[in-house]
């Protein structure tokens, strides 16, 4: 990771304008989101709009065609090129031949992707933004830090003061009274340009047609007053049919700004007349950058059904703390990091590319139904391919693939850490160490692992047989959580095996891109969990379950072994996380509870690959419920708790922040005991207010079941 | 016919829309006029009010009303607009569940006097509703005029620390004007 970008996230994480103007922006998105979608079916809408987008993305020859004919026919002119320079050049050469000094532009992202501002006013031509978060970028030399709020990162007080040092002095910090005055300053713009530049929305092949949308009513003068209108759009807004507008236009302002509609929409189709009489030229420029290559990529051609709403920044726990200049291009955020790596290059995402902790926020939002998450993992395995992984962490998973190599380093280590040790808790590391544990404390490692103790374990013999997968943590360093699962299974009648050849589930590897390690463990425990003959096979870890449940395969489709692929299938059908499995033991009798228990409020976090991945946020709440427990919901239940797997030794300065906030809620929500399904989740939520020296206790649900039953 | 208007008028209010509607085309006349002399409008720079041809204008004298209600310009251009306080024109459709006005705009006036005065009165006949947008793009369509504005609300911004700001590059007032027309009146031809 450059030191220059680990920098510019310090500078992010320490501007209070910054992170409060976008945390408070988050936490009201998510309520007014939901409000705006109320009454729509939001599955079905963004279905067709996957479907009809990538329809698009699958013949864009065919619909660049279709638009280019359709519109010229109707007196526009429409020029293509994939190639950024010639855009530039075109509207340059378009601008002397007509004599344009000024020009006015309504927000266009395709005109930043090609930093066209430069070009022209290298030429002696005055562009004004007129997107008002745009012009206060402009006035201030900066890129925009959101796509749909520019200026977001800004107080007023910063803007006042842009205000006074580039425009005019004496304006004050008074919003209403700041609008008012950029509406003066701009409307003499509007009223002198010769040129309107726009980007679009949508451009309808079938009829020829532009959709523009916008609330302040500036594309509706950039597209009235000058008598030359040229707009600039990527390919990917092209789609077949001008019934496609519908789905788009219905989901757009309400994954964007949480509105029912905007307040301008403007479909334009052809030149209509200036207002003197005279005909408007018309421009259109179908811009390529790579959008092509992108869509015949086969994992990325998703990517080309973004509708650039910018929801998945809205919803994303880091972009909330960091903004988005960190990500030091045009396009920011989850989407921005996969755009970035296709039309900027892929050596560009590879410090932003880390900044995902893929906890999946954005794929529950995402209109396009986009796996933002995946492809950023697919970047990952990418660079790795291309400029290999670091020295460390190669060394690293070269030992994670050697199962007894890495069993027996976690089993010296346990000896090692002896004097750091205290509680069963490690507070400080030594040196460089010593960052992992500045916010949380780390479990002990368990001087007997689980799969030691667990062979001393006497169960009843039954015919039914479940194997246990236990993964790292609980191996390693909550084997108690282990061995209440197996009491659990036994009240059940059910015998756990526990196959010896079990090892790393490969998450750490896959998540770091290196797919090689990944393959390797996903194939040693897909042999030794199929060696036995069981009904299911449980994990208590919801990192370790998708894994095993849909990571596998992933992976092996990814390296192209598809060899492989039918037994990761056979596999995936008999894996069940622990709560869905004590759920379906329960209603089907076989599992009972102590009756008339009332045992307390309990508060329940929802760790993200159960909810987002296994989509079982119901069957521990169910189960807890039934125990005796009252659930007080904390706020923000769902959201990430920043541990993210080797996220948080990575990136220590934004998961410590992510931590915070989660325990600030479970504070509030004056429980005295959080439980989760994740022992990922344990390890960050305990050793943070352990750190903070809290009484709240925190407990894995397997924990909290294993007393309750009969 | 009520139920689609009460959604509108519901959905266009919860934008900062004012939604009047008025049983006879001479009421919603009455309206303006009041409406304009209550706006200050005169024969002078920035006070002007401008009102682009529009169905509802056939068989009303213009010249007497010009007569009446100094600084109403019926003969639009660029310059009166950007001089004028208030615009006025005849919108052709309205969509229920958003509190959108849809408009054939392909005529310059049409955009003129709805983008550049600071108060935007939208006419608008009584039985122009449609529940949804598919229904509202199943009555105009791109083949029929180059530009197809809707309009939902003011002019807004919320792009300084996320405060709702009426009014940026548009009118910041809405008024939006419903008339019901019989068939055999004038103004009821499509």
């Amino acid at each position: 990771m450059e030191t220059k970008f680990r920098e510019s996230i310090n500078k992010a994480l320490h501007n209070p304008n910054l992170t409060g103007a976008l945390g408070r922006f988050s936490e009201a998105y998510r309520i007014s989101r939901q409000k705006a979608y109320e009454g729509y079916d939001f599955e079905a809408l963004r279905t067709q709009i996957a479907e009809r987008k990538s329809y698009a993305a699958s013949h864009l020859d065919e619909l660049a065609d279709l638009f280019t004919k359709n519109a010229e026919a109707r007196g526009t002119k429409v020029f293509r090129t994939n190639d950024p320079a010639k855009v530039r050049e075109y509207i340059l050469n378009l601008a002397r031949e007509n004599g344009v000094k000024s020009v006015v532009k309504s927000k266009s992202m395709a005109s930043e992707e090609i930093h066209l501002n430069k070009h022209l006013e290298a030429a002696g031509i005055e562009v004004g933004e007129t997107d008002l978060g745009e012009w206060i970028v402009q006035l201030a030399g900066q890129t925009p830090s959101h796509m749909v709020m520019p200026a977001i990162h800004m107080s007023k007080e910063e803007v006042t003061t842009v205000f006074n040092e580039q425009v005019e002095e004496g304006q004050k910090p008074d919003i209403p009274k700041l609008v008012k005055f950029a509406r003066g300053k701009l409307r003499a713009k509007f009223l002198n340009a010769e040129m309107g530049i726009t980007g679009a929305n949508i451009a309808v092949a079938e009829t020829g047609t532009l959709v523009i949308v916008t609330n302040e009513g500036n594309a509706r003068l950039v597209t009235t007053l000058p008598k030359l209108h040229v707009a600039i759009v990527g390919i990917e807004k092209l789609m077949e049919k001008f019934d496609d507008v519908v789905p788009v236009l219905t989901a757009l302002p309400k994954s964007a700004t949480a509105q029912l509609m905007t307040s301008y929409v403007s479909m334009i189709s052809g030149p209509v007349p200036n207002t003197d009489g005279t005909p408007k030229q018309l421009h259109i420029i179908l811009m390529d950058n790579r959008r092509t290559e992108m869509s015949q990529d086969p994992k990325f051609k998703q990517a080309m059904q973004c509708i650039r709403c910018a929801s998945c920044l809205n919803v994303c726990p880091v972009f909330r703390l960091v903004g988005g200049h960190v990500f030091g291009k045009v396009y920011t955020g989850g989407i921005g990091t996969i755009l970035t790596a296709w039309f900027d290059a892929l050596k560009s995402s590879d410090d932003i590319q880390s900044l995902c902790i893929q906890c999946g926020n954005c794929t529950e939002v995402c209109p396009g139904k986009i796996d933002i998450p995946g492809l950023i993992l697919e970047l990952r395995r990418r660079l790795a391919v291309e400029q290999g992984q670091p020295l460390a962490q190669k060394a690293i998973f070269s030992v994670v693939n050697n199962r007894r190599l890495f069993h027996s380093m976690l089993r010296a280590g346990s000896l090692m850490q002896k004097p750091l040790q205290k509680d069963g808790f490690i507070r400080h590391l030594p040196f460089f160490l010593s960052e992992m544990t500045e916010f949380r404390s780390l479990p002990a490692i368990a001087e007997v692992p689980f799969r030691d103790t667990f062979k001393k374990i006497q169960q009843p013999a039954s015919k039914e047989k479940i194997a246990f997968y236990a993964g790292c943590l609980i191996d390693f360093a909550y084997p108690e959580m282990g061995d209440s699962l197996v009491k659990i299974l036994n009240k059940a009648g059910i015998e756990v095996v526990f196959p010896e050849g079990q090892t790393c589930c490969g998450a750490p590897a896959r998540y770091s891109g290196a797919y090689e390690v990944a393959a390797q463990n996903a194939s040693d425990n897909i042999n030794a969990l199929l060696a036995d003959d069981v009904t299911y096979v449980v994990s208590a870890c919801p990192t370790c379950t998708a894994a095993l449940k849909q990571e596998f395969i992933g992976t092996f489709e990814s390296l192209g072994q598809t060899g492989s692929v039918p037994r990761a299938r056979e596999l995936a059908d008999k894996v069940i996380d622990f709560s869905s499995l004590v759920k379906k033991l329960v209603d089907e009798g076989r599992l009972k509870f102590k009756e008339g228990q009332q045992l307390g409020k309990i508060t329940y976090h929802d760790s993200c690959h159960l909810k987002r991945t296994l989509h079982a946020s119901q069957p521990p709440r169910d189960l807890l419920t039934q125990a005796g427990y009252e659930i007080a919901e904390m706020y923000e239940a769902d959201m990430c708790c920043g541990m993210g797997g080797s996220y948080s030794l990575k990136l220590p300065e934004i998961s410590a922040p992510i931590l915070e906030r989660k325990l600030t809620n479970i504070k509030n929500s004056g429980a005295p005991l959080a439980v989760m399904d994740c022992p990922g989740c344990v390890m960050q939520i305990r050793g943070g207010l352990d750190k903070q020296n809290s009484t709240i206790k925190v407990e894995h649900t397997v924990q909290r079941l294993v007393d309750e039953l009969e | 016919m009520d139920a689609v208007f009460d959604t509108f008028k519901l959905r266009a209010e919860a934008v900062s829309a004012e939604v009047h509607r008025f049983p006879h085309k001479n009421e919603a006349l009455d309206f303006i006029l009041h409406y304009l002399r209550d706006a200050g409008v005169s024969d002078a720079p920035q006070a002007y009010a401008v009102w682009a041809s529009c169905p509802f204008l056939d068989g009303v004298d213009q010249k007497q009303l010009s007569t009446a209600m100094p600084g109403l310009i019926f003969d639009v251009n660029r310059e009166v607009s950007a001089a004028a306080k208030v615009g006025i024109s005849q919108l052709d459709w309205a969509i229920a569940n958003t509190g959108t006005l849809v408009q054939d705009a392909a005529r310059v006036d049409q955009r003129l006097v709805s983008t550049l005065p600071l108060i935007h009165i939208a006419l608008i006949r009584s039985d122009r509703i449609v529940p949804d947008l598919p229904s509202a793009l199943a009555k105009i369509r791109p083949e029929q005029t180059n530009y197809i504005s809707f309009i939902t609300g003011p002019s807004r911004t919320a792009d300084i620390e996320r405060v709702l700001t009426i009014g940026v590059h548009g009118p910041e007032k809405l008024i939006i004007v419903f008339y019901d027309v019989l068939l055999d009146e004038p103004g009821s031809v499509n």
